[in-house]
């Protein structure tokens, strides 16, 4: 978003004037700039594009939106943590066995024990955060790769789902702790074939980042920085505004808003600003990007690293009580191989392998991305053995493509 | 004797934002040892990669002519291929992989069957290695070798190429004086032999003693080339051209006035991480406030390791001693602590030790100082950027924005990276462990003038603290170490005092 220029000279009391006029507007600049950054989401736009016109048009139906919202909500949960993880420079193998784990203790306490919803969802979470602090005591205090110890963490914790469950599935939930996955708000302000009350949200949400966004150039113009120009940026607003609300026209058509998709969106917004602007989050890439250097600035390099594994067990909890809701119900093969699509999803999205970079929004689309080819492929009646392949190529690609445009940008200088 | 074996003519290398080499022209006549000197940052290292094809034709202007024959080098093959091996200041010796295979890495003697012939690899190892000097057994791996004997190695490595245009980037940087001299000797008897070398450094007694001539680059440009042949060429001859005004300013007059003590070190005892030995034995040192105290000592003779100790204990085990800050007791035990009690220490390995490389210059600036710039836990991103814009400014941090990476900075550029980063933390005392290991010993204009607008920024500031920490480095010699960062108000009336311990 920042252009090459100088940044406008501007006092702070003509900021709000600067606002409608600074910048530059020379989109050839911004693109080639931003080429690298954006790159992802232009891979995004391509691949929807085509897999809406090979399924002519299926793929963005109202129906199949909030299909592939529900679908791969919880792959989405796990993404966020694990990206995470992933720029601290680990990496978590556990978290399919975990997503088992937490769905089981749930489903034992609701449906063997009869515990009310909101207790399994309390448990859950609490298992949770306890196999993130195992994993983040042996990463952190002791000093062990995060790859062996969740690798140690995969075979432990499905072998406990296991003995929890006594090898047997359980179902069904009570209809309450379903909601969480396949329920949905509407209703709540009429309907006239469509639901006013999801695009009521989208609109608020949508004027909220429109707000939120100005107030960012603002500042960012008292503090005199580059900004882009400010047609191109109400473009790009109203660009937003218009997916949102396109996305949000389709849920209206289809069955309302998603409860998942609720706290999906409140996941996102809350850990990316988490890990752009808080202390704790640059503390994060500080230790990616240089551990040493990070450790003598005087980051509590070993307490960073702990929570970073407790907050991925607890989103893994989040993930298994949305799956096990889905699913209504716990199965001792739950989650198998999730950790692989939530890892995949933070390297599509750009985060490198090293650690130091990646972003949460990038890990969502990377997620997005193989969450579309798949509904994709499936809607096209794709069998499951050619999906698989397709979908080795893209992360292939797609980190292919990133350490060439990276390799690109290390040239110039 | 008029043989030049290269001439580069009219060198220009531009890079976003930043022209590093201005027609630059370099002359090196054949069998000669000639060094290249000049500043922090004015382009040596840049000249050097051009030569060598890390730079590949096509990515600057002018002409390159090696033995007579116009050359573009698409790569390092295509230099070496010619005879030209150029040999970095950071060793690129694989550890774990013995001495003769370090060797022959990527021109391995084969045998039958496209086999590996190891009679004739450690044959050979051993020839070149004692043509080096060097009584070492070829299979033995290269990290049990000292720093100094693994340069020989790189030596031998590109003997083994059949170099005749050998490039040495600062190869004493980080010897000791044996180990520097017996260096200087090999490269003499190389001489010898007929090889050209072309050698970086920034110690000029050892310019003055071995090279043929010299060639001072200031800026990105060529200012001179000295003939040293005919002795007389002192090393204020050579500064003279390097910093561009006389040696009278060369070493600013330092006027100031000690206050009172800032800190106190008392029977610092630090023991070896794994080995059962004292590596810092008892000592004691204070320093007064506007104080430079430099701190001599061979390598090994512990100085990095007591400076890490004090720094909230980031080095060593059974640390025993007392610490006070302005005569309290404090306790430093971990990073965060002693930077809470204004203890800052700029690293001398600023890539493994001081920089993100792949973070952009802003969050490197801030990283020791994420705590003033937030509130309740959240950066306050745009107050960040600003006092980033202000280091770079006052430091005068070439980079077109400090939205880039540092690692895309020059050496010089970085270690203001990490002197910014420090003086952001508003230190009482600030260590500088070899702040001119990778500079030249001479300070330049530049650094001064940033140093001054520090000094003058931290006076406008609301600290209750002084408006200038003291300045407390670990250097090799008291005479080398000019505080890069010493703002004018640090200067001191007497020569730095020398502390020194057992080790």
């Amino acid at each position: 978003m920042t252009s090459t220029k100088p940044p406008p000279l501007a006092s702070p009391a003509s900021a709000p004037a600067a606002a409608l006029h600074g910048g530059t507007s020379d989109p050839r600049t911004l693109i080639l700039r931003n080429l690298r950054q954006s790159g992802i989401y232009i891979a995004f736009v391509v691949i929807v594009a085509l897999f809406a016109f090979l399924t002519d048009g299926v793929l963005l139906s109202p129906g199949n939106i909030t299909n592939i919202v529900l679908q791969y909500s919880y792959i989405l949960v796990l993404a966020i943590g694990m990206v995470i993880v992933i720029i601290a420079g680990h990496i978590d193998l556990s978290v399919g066995s975990v997503v088992a784990l937490t769905g089981a203790v749930s489903a034992v306490l609701v449906i063997q024990q009869g515990f009310p919803w909101w207790i399994g969802v309390a448990a859950a979470l609490a298992v949770g955060v306890a196999v993130g602090a195992w994993h983040g005591f042996w990463v952190a205090y002791v000093g062990m790769p995060a790859f062996i110890v969740t690798l140690a963490g995969m075979l432990l914790f499905r072998g406990l789902t296991l003995q929890v469950l006594d090898n047997i599935s359980l179902s069904p939930f009570p209809s309450e702790y379903q909601k969480v996955a396949s329920g949905f708000l509407n209703g709540l302000l009429g309907g006239q074939g469509y639901d006013a009350f999801t695009l009521f949200i989208a609109a608020f949400a949508v004027i909220g980042y429109a707000i939120s966004v100005f107030r960012t150039r603002l500042a960012r113009i008292r503090y005199q920085q580059s900004v882009e120009s400010f047609p191109l940026f109400v473009t790009r607003v109203l660009l937003v505004g218009a997916v949102v609300m396109y996305f949000a026209w389709q849920l209206a058509n289809a069955r309302g808003l998603p409860i998942v998709l609720i706290i999906l969106a409140v996941l996102v917004i809350a850990y990316g600003l988490m890990t752009r602007s808080t202390v704790f989050g640059r503390q994060i890439y500080a230790i990616g990007g240089n551990l040493s250097a990070a450790t003598l600035s005087g980051v509590k390099v070993r307490k960073v690293n702990f929570w970073i594994f407790v907050n991925m067990g607890l989103l893994a909890g989040v993930a298994g009580v949305i799956y096990s809701s889905r699913s209504n119900g716990a199965q001792p093969a739950a989650g198998n191989m999730f950790e692989l699509d939530a890892i995949a999803a933070a390297f599509i999205g750009g985060a490198a392998v090293a650690g130091g970079v990646g972003t949460v929004v990038g890990a969502m689309v990377g997620g997005l991305i193989m969450a579309v080819m798949s509904n994709g492929m499936q809607l096209m009646g794709i069998d499951q053995s050619t999906q698989s392949v397709v979908k080795g190529l893209v992360l292939l690609l797609a980190v292919a493509f990133d350490i060439y445009n990276k390799r690109r940008a290390g040239a110039t200088r | 004797m008029d043989d030049a074996i290269l001439e580069m003519r009219g060198i220009t290398k531009r890079f976003p934002g930043v022209t590093a080499l201005e027609d630059v022209s370099l002359t090196v006549q054949r069998g000669q040892i000639h060094a290249i000197c000049g500043e922090n940052g004015a382009g040596k290292s840049t000249l050097m990669k051009v030569l060598s094809g890390v730079y590949p034709a096509g990515g600057y202007d002018g002409e390159i002519v090696f033995d007579g024959r116009p050359v573009h080098f698409g790569g390092i093959r295509d230099s070496e291929a010619v005879g030209i091996v150029i040999i970095h200041q950071e060793l690129a010796l694989v550890p774990y992989l013995s001495i003769a295979e370090n060797i022959f890495l990527g021109n391995e003697r084969r045998g039958r069957g496209g086999l590996i012939d190891w009679n004739r690899t450690n044959a050979d190892a051993a020839t070149l290695l004692a043509s080096v000097g060097l009584d070492e057994n070829p299979v033995s791996p290269v990290i049990q070798l000292g720093v100094g004997k693994q340069q020989l190695v790189e030596i031998a490595k590109a003997l083994s190429k059949e170099v005749r245009l050998l490039i040495l980037d600062e190869p004493t940087a980080a010897l000791n004086d044996v180990d520097s001299a017996h260096l200087l000797d090999l490269l003499r008897r190389l001489r010898g032999q007929g090889i050209t070398c072309i050698m970086i450094s920034h110690k000029l007694n050892e310019i003055t003693a071995i090279a043929d001539s010299t060639t001072v680059i200031r800026d990105g440009r060529t200012v001179e080339t000295i003939d040293m042949r005919a002795g007389g060429v002192t090393q204020d001859r050579i500064i003279r051209g390097m910093v561009g005004r006389d040696l009278d300013s060369f070493y600013p007059d330092r006027v100031s006035t000690p206050g009172e003590e800032v800190l106190r070190i008392e029977d610092w005892t630090v023991w070896h991480p794994v080995q059962s030995r004292k590596v810092v034995d008892g000592a004691s040192l204070n320093v007064r406030a506007g104080e430079v105290v430099g701190i001599a000592g061979l390598m090994g003779a512990g100085r990095t390791e007591l400076a890490m100790s004090v720094f909230g204990r980031s080095y060593g085990r059974d640390i025993s001693g007392r610490l006070y800050m302005r005569g309290r007791p404090v306790r430093a035990r971990t990073v965060a602590e002693a930077i809470d009690n204004g203890i800052a220490y700029a690293t001398e390995d600023r890539k493994r030790y001081g920089l993100n490389l792949i973070a952009d210059v802003r969050a490197n600036v801030s990283a020791a100082a994420l705590g003033r710039l937030s509130r309740a836990g959240w950066v306050n991103g745009n107050e960040e950027i600003k006092v980033a814009e202000q280091s770079r400014q006052e430091m005068n941090i070439k980079t077109p924005s400090v939205m880039d990476p540092v690692g895309t900075l020059s050496g010089g550029n970085q270690q203001k990276v990490v002197l910014s980063k420090w003086l952001l933390t508003d230190p009482d005392v600030l260590i500088l462990d070899e702040p001119t290991r990778a500079s030249t010993s001479a300070p330049s204009t530049r650094s001064t003038r940033s140093s001054t607008a520090w000094s003058r920024r931290a006076r406008r500031s609301s600290s209750s603290r002084p408006s200038c920490p003291s300045c407390w480095a670990c250097a090799t010699g008291s005479t080398r170490y000019r505080p890069g960062g010493s703002p004018a108000s640090c200067r001191s009336t007497r020569p730095p005092r020398k502390t020194s311990w057992r080790s």
